[in-house]
C-alpha cells in the first residue's frame, strides 16, 4: 500500500489515529459505505435477473432475501429485507453495519414473518439459497508449523489455494456448476458461493450429500489417523484431487515450507499414520542416525525423508494395499481441504457478504451473536472452536473475490484495507457523484473481476432461465386452454 | 377403497404387480375385521423395521429382517389375497399415520425402508418392470458414452467391490440430486451434474421416487381426513383409526405375568431394584410429596397393577401416601374411585392396560407433572443425575446420552437396563412392565449368588 497516501489521508482527516491493521474506525466504515461499497452489483447479483422487465421475473424475489446486520454497539439485526436497491443502500448507509450477513430467500418477506406466523400455517420457510462453503485456515493448526490460530503467512496460505482448486474443480467437473464465486473471508480463509439456479434450489438433504462427498476426514483427536481411504481404489474425485493438485502441492511446496520432517516430534506425527511397526522402526532408525551426523547441507531433509518413506512403503516387500495407501493418506491428511460442514448443509445458515470489511472491534460479541443466530445449526464443539479462534478476526481488510483460475497469485497480505482505500480516495480527490468512485482505488480490480468473471455470465444464464421457464409456462397454459 | 360388512372375498386381480406402488386406493371391498387385522399385521412389520433401524442393523441384516417380518405377518394362503392384504393394510395405515407430522415421518421412513428391502429381494426382471412403472425420465447410457467413461465407472465398481461392468452393462444417467445417498457416500461416478447409476444401485433411485410419492400422498390423505373422512366415518372407521397408532403391539401386561404378586412391604425394595427410571421417578416423587397429579397416578398406578399389586393393596398403598397430604377422608372421597376405576371396578368397568413406552414417550407432561419418559422429558443435567442415582457407570452414561441425543429413548432405557443388571439385553425395552418382569428374572437367577431382593414367583 502507499505510505504517502496513508499519511496524507491521516493529515487530511484531522489526525484521526489510524492503525489500519488493528482497528476499524466507525467513521471510516461510514465513508466506505458512503462511497465505495458496490451496492448495485450486490443488488444485481442477488436479484438473479428478477429485477428485469421480463414478464417471467419474480418481482418479490430480492425482497424475500434475509440480510443481517451487526452494528457497532454489538446489536444484531436479523431478518432485514429490502425491496429495492435504494432501500438496501439507504439502510446500509444509515446503519453502517460492521458486518453484513446474507441469508436465504424465504417463502415470504422475512421482515413480515410474524404476520404470516399468526395465520397458523407454517409458511415462513427458506426456499432458495446459494450452496456455500467455508474454509478457515485455523482448522489447519495441526498441520502447519509456521503460524497458528490468528496468523497466516505466505507459507500456509497455499493450503487455502489448493483447497480452492480441489473444490472448484469438483464443483465444475463433477457437479456441473458454472457460477461460482470465491471470496476472501477476511477471517483468514475463504468462502465459496455456488450460484447456479440448480444449486440455489437444493434441499438440505442434497446439500448435506455434497458436503459428505467432499469429506475425507473421519475420526477425531483421539483416534490417531484422521484420514482413512478405504477400498481397493480411490473414487475418481479423490484420484483427480490427488493427481492434479494435492500430490504436487504436498511434495513441491508444503514439505519444505512447513518442514514436515524436520524434527523428531514432526516426523513422529507422520509415522503414527503408518500402521506397521516394522516400517516405522526402520524409518525411525534411519532418521535418528541421520539427525546425529549432519547431512549434506544442500539437501532438503524433508524431501529426503519423504522419499525414503515413500520407497519403504511402496517397495515390493511391503505387502498389502493398506500400506501403499498410506502415502496418499498422509498427503490427504495434510493438504486436503477442511470444510466447515455445517455451513454447507443448511439453507438457513448465514454467511458474511462479499465486500464487507472485517472489523476487529466488537469482535467477540460479534462471534457470540453469530453463534446465537446459527444456534440451531451449530454444535457445542463449534462454539468452543469459534471462541478459541476469536482472535483471528482482525484488521480492516475487504472481503474481495478471488479468481479461482489464478488463485496462486492471490496474496492475503495485499488485500485492500479500509484505511488504504480511503487514502486512495483522497488522492483521487473525487466526489461521490463521479460514478464509479472505486475505479481508481485498489478495490477497482476486485469489482471489475466480480463483474466480468462472475456477474455478467451469471446474469446471462439467469435471463435465459427466466425466459425458458416463462415460455414453457406459456406453452402449458396454452395447451390447457386447448384442452 | 370401500369398506363393507358382507363377508365377500374380493375378486382376484391378475394385474397386481409384484410390488405395489400404492398410487391410488384400490376398488376393493374389505371386511371391517380385516381392515383392522391387516393394519395390525403391517404395523408389526413396520415396528420391527423401526426397531431394527434404531438398533443400527446393517443393510444385509435388515434385508433378512424385513423378509422374515413380511413372511411372519403378511403371509396369506391365497396369493391374490396376500397382494390385497398388502395394499389394504398400506392404505389403512396411511389413514392412521397421515394425521400429524410426527406420525407421517415415522410411517414414511419405515414404509420406505420396507419398500427398499422388498425391492432388493425382487428378481432383476421384476426390478426392471418396477422401474418402468415409476416412469422414470432417465435414459440408459449409450454405448458410445459408456466407452468414454468406462475407466471411471470401473474404478467406482472396484471401490464398491462390485464386478467390473461388462460392455453391455446398464447404467442410468441421473441428475445427482436424485441419488443423494449415493453422492454422499461417493458410491457413484458423477460428471457434469449427472450421476451414473449402475443397475445394482437403482434401488436408491427407486426409493427416492417411492418416498416422494408417499410423502405427497400422506399430505393429501391428511387433507381428506380432516376435511371429510373423520366426520363421515366417526362411528365406524374413525375410532379404529385413532386407536391404531397408539395401540401397543406386544403383550399388554394388563394381567400380572406368571402369577406373580407383590405386597406393599416389598414395594420399596423392588422399586429400587427393578423399576425403570420413569416409574422409579414417579415412585420417589410420590414418597417425597405424598401426591402425584393425574398423569402420574395413571402411569404409575397401571404399572403397579401390571406388576401384581392387587386392588386392596393398591388402595392401601395410595392411601398411605395421599392421606399424609390431603387426609384419609379426602382420599376416600376423591382418589379411591379412580384407583378402583383403573382396576375395572368402576365406570365402564374396562380393565385398563398399563402404558407402553410409545404412549409414555408421546405424552406431554406439564408443570408439576412427573410422568412421561425421563429420557425424553428430562433435561440432560437432570437425566445424568437420575442415572447416577440408579448406579449407571460413566461409560454407559455416555452411551445413554448418545441415544437420547438421537432420540432413541427406548434404546437409552435398554442401555440403562443393561448397565444396572450387568447383562446384555437383546429384546429392547418396549414396555415398563417388560423392564420390570425381565429385571426380576435376571435378579432371581442371580439369587444363588447372594441375597437379591426379588418377587416370590409362585
Amino acid at each position: 500500500m502507499s505510505d504517502d497516501g496513508r499519511e496524507e489521508a491521516d493529515n487530511q482527516r484531522d489526525q484521526m489515529s489510524i492503525d489500519a491493521a488493528e482497528e476499524v474506525n466507525p467513521n471510516h466504515l461510514k465513508l466506505y459505505y458512503g462511497r465505495l461499497f458496490p451496492y448495485a452489483d450486490m443488488f444485481k447479483w442477488l436479484s438473479y435477473g428478477n429485477d428485469g422487465k421480463h414478464p417471467g421475473c419474480d418481482a418479490s424475489f430480492f425482497g424475500r432475501r434475509e440480510f443481517s446486520f451487526t452494528l457497532d454497539n454489538d446489536v444484531y439485526l436479523r431478518f432485514q429485507s429490502f425491496n429495492t436497491l435504494p432501500d438496501l443502500e439507504n439502510s446500509i448507509k444509515d446503519k453502517s453495519p460492521s458486518k453484513i450477513d446474507i441469508g436465504p430467500v424465504y417463502s415470504v418477506d422475512p421482515s413480515k414473518r410474524h404476520a404470516y406466523a399468526q395465520s397458523g400455517v407454517n409458511v415462513f420457510t427458506p426456499v432458495e439459497r446459494e450452496l456455500v462453503f467455508d474454509i478457515d485456515i485455523t482448522d489447519y493448526d495441526d498441520v502447519r508449523y509456521c503460524c497458528s490460530g490468528a496468523d497466516v503467512c505466505l507459507d500456509c496460505w497455499p493450503l487455502m489455494t489448493v483447497a480452492i482448486k480441489v473444490i472448484d474443480a469438483a464443483l465444475r467437473e463433477d457437479f456441473g456448476f458454472n457460477h461460482i464465486l470465491w471470496v476472501f473471508s477476511g477471517r483468514r480463509g475463504v468462502h465459496c458461493w455456488v450460484c447456479d439456479g440448480k444449486a440455489r434450489r437444493l434441499t438440505n438433504e442434497q446439500r448435506a450429500a455434497i458436503a459428505d462427498y467432499f469429506r475425507v476426514y473421519k475420526g477425531n483427536e483421539n483416534s490417531g489417523k484422521k484420514v482413512s481411504l478405504a477400498g481397493p481404489v480411490l473414487h475418481p474425485f479423490l484420484v483427480r484431487s490427488y493427481a492434479d493438485f494435492l500430490k504436487d502441492f504436498f511434495e513441491t511446496k508444503l514439505l519444505s515450507s512447513q518442514n514436515l520432517f524436520l524434527t523428531e516430534e514432526r516426523y513422529e506425527k507422520i509415522l503414527e499414520m503408518i500402521p506397521d511397526n516394522s516400517v516405522t522402526s526402520e524409518l525411525r532408525g534411519k532418521w535418528q542416525q541421520n539427525t546425529r551426523r549432519s547431512s549434506a547441507p544442500k539437501e532438503d531433509i524433508n524431501l529426503v525423508r519423504w522419499a525414503q518413506l515413500k520407497s519403504t512403503l511402496q517397495s515390493g516387500k511391503q505387502k498389502g494395499q493398506g500400506l501403499r495407501r498410506c502415502v496418499e493418506e498422509i498427503v490427504f491428511c495434510f493438504a486436503y481441504p477442511r470444510l466447515d460442514m455445517e455451513v454447507s448443509k443448511h439453507m438457513n445458515h448465514l454467511l458474511k457478504a462479499p465486500f464487507c470489511v472485517h472489523p476487529k472491534t466488537g469482535g467477540y460479541l460479534d462471534v457470540l451473536s453469530v453463534l446465537e443466530m446459527n444456534a440451531s445449526a451449530m454444535k457445542e464443539d463449534q462454539f468452543s472452536h469459534i471462541t478459541r479462534c476469536y482472535h483471528v478476526i482482525l484488521s480492516g481488510r475487504v472481503c474481495v473475490p478471488i479468481d479461482p483460475d489464478n488463485c496462486d497469485e492471490f496474496d492475503p497480505t495485499r488485500v485492500p484495507m479500509l484505511s488504504q482505500l480511503l487514502g486512495e480516495l483522497n488522492i483521487e480527490g473525487r466526489t461521490a457523484d463521479d460514478g464509479n468512485v472505486w475505479d481508481g482505488t485498489s478495490l477497482g480490480k476486485s469489482i471489475r473481476f466480480f463483474r466480468s468473471s462472475f456477474l455478467q455470465p451469471l446474469l446471462k444464464s439467469c435471463k435465459e432461465e427466466i425466459e425458458s421457464s416463462y415460455s414453457s409456462k406459456l406453452q402449458q397454459s396454452k395447451s390447457s386452454i386447448s384442452w | 377403497m370401500e369398506i363393507v360388512r358382507p363377508q365377500r372375498k374380493p375378486p382376484s386381480g391378475d394385474a397386481v404387480p409384484t410390488l405395489p406402488l400404492y398410487r391410488s386406493a384400490p376398488p376393493l371391498e374389505v371386511r371391517l375385521e380385516d381392515f383392522e387385522l391387516y393394519a395390525m399385521d403391517r404395523l408389526r412389520v413396520l415396528k420391527g423395521i423401526s426397531d431394527g433401524l434404531s438398533r443400527g442393523k446393517k443393510p444385509e441384516e435388515m434385508e433378512k429382517l424385513v423378509t422374515d417380518l413380511w413372511k411372519t405377518h403378511m403371509r396369506h394362503p391365497h396369493a391374490p389375497d396376500a397382494a390385497n392384504k398388502d395394499i389394504i393394510s398400506h392404505f389403512v395405515l396411511r389413514l392412521v399415520y397421515c394425521r400429524t407430522e410426527e406420525l407421517r415421518k415415522w410411517f414414511l421412513s419405515n414404509e420406505t425402508a420396507l419398500f427398499r428391502y422388498r425391492f432388493l429381494a425382487q428378481t432383476p426382471e421384476a426390478q426392471r418392470k418396477l422401474m418402468a412403472e415409476f416412469d422414470l425420465p432417465y435414459k440408459a447410457v449409450s454405448s458410445t458414452e459408456f466407452e468414454g467413461i468406462k475407466d471411471k465407472l470401473s474404478q467406482v465398481a472396484r471401490l464398491l467391490g462390485h464386478s467390473l461392468p461388462a460392455s453391455d452393462a446398464l447404467f442410468y444417467k441421473v441428475p445427482f440430486e436424485e441419488v443423494s445417498e449415493l453422492v454422499a457416500g461417493r458410491r457413484v461416478f458423477i460428471q457434469k451434474g449427472y450421476a451414473y447409476v449402475a443397475m445394482n444401485q437403482v434401488v436408491s433411485l427407486v426409493v427416492t421416487q417411492f418416498r416422494s410419492l408417499q410423502s405427497k400422498a400422506l399430505i393429501l390423505t391428511n387433507r381428506k381426513w380432516t376435511s371429510t373422512i373423520r366426520e363421515e366415518e366417526k362411528d365406524r372407521l374413525t375410532p379404529i383409526v385413532e386407536a391404531l397408532c397408539t395401540s401397543y403391539l406386544g403383550p399388554d401386561y394388563s394381567q400380572p405375568k406368571e402369577f406373580s404378586e407383590v405386597s406393599i412391604k416389598d414395594i420399596n425394595q423392588i422399586a429400587k431394584s427393578s423399576f425403570p427410571l420413569c416409574m422409579r421417578h414417579l415412585f420417589e416423587k410420590l414418597r417425597e410429596d405424598h401426591h402425584l397429579k393425574h398423569g402420574g397416578r395413571m402411569q404409575l398406578g397401571l404399572f403397579l397393577k401390571g406388576v401384581g399389586l392387587k386392588l386392596e393393596d393398591a388402595l392401601a398403598f395410595w392411601k398411605a401416601e395421599f392421606s399424609q397430604k390431603v387426609g384419609a377422608e379426602r382420599f376416600d372421597k376423591e382418589y379411591a374411585y379412580s384407583i378402583r376405576h383403573n382396576y375395572g371396578r368402576e365406570g365402564k368397568r374396562t380393565d385398563y392396560t398399563p402404558y407402553s413406552c410409545q404412549k409414555i414417550i408421546s405424552s406431554t407432561p406439564g408443570v408439576g407433572d412427573h410422568h412421561g419418559c425421563p429420557y425424553r422429558h428430562f433435561s440432560e443435567e437432570n437425566l445424568r443425575a437420575a442415572l447416577c442415582r440408579m448406579g449407571v457407570n460413566s461409560g454407559a452414561m455416555e452411551d445413554v446420552m448418545e441415544k437420547v441425543r438421537n432420540r432413541h429413548y427406548q434404546l437409552a432405557c435398554t442401555i440403562t437396563f443393561e448397565a444396572i443388571h450387568g447383562s446384555s439385553y437383546d429384546a429392547g425395552i418396549n414396555h415398563p412392565n417388560q423392564y420390570f418382569t425381565d429385571s426380576q428374572k435376571i435378579l432371581k437367577s442371580k439369587l444363588h449368588f447372594g441375597d437379591v431382593p426379588s418377587l416370590k414367583l409362585m
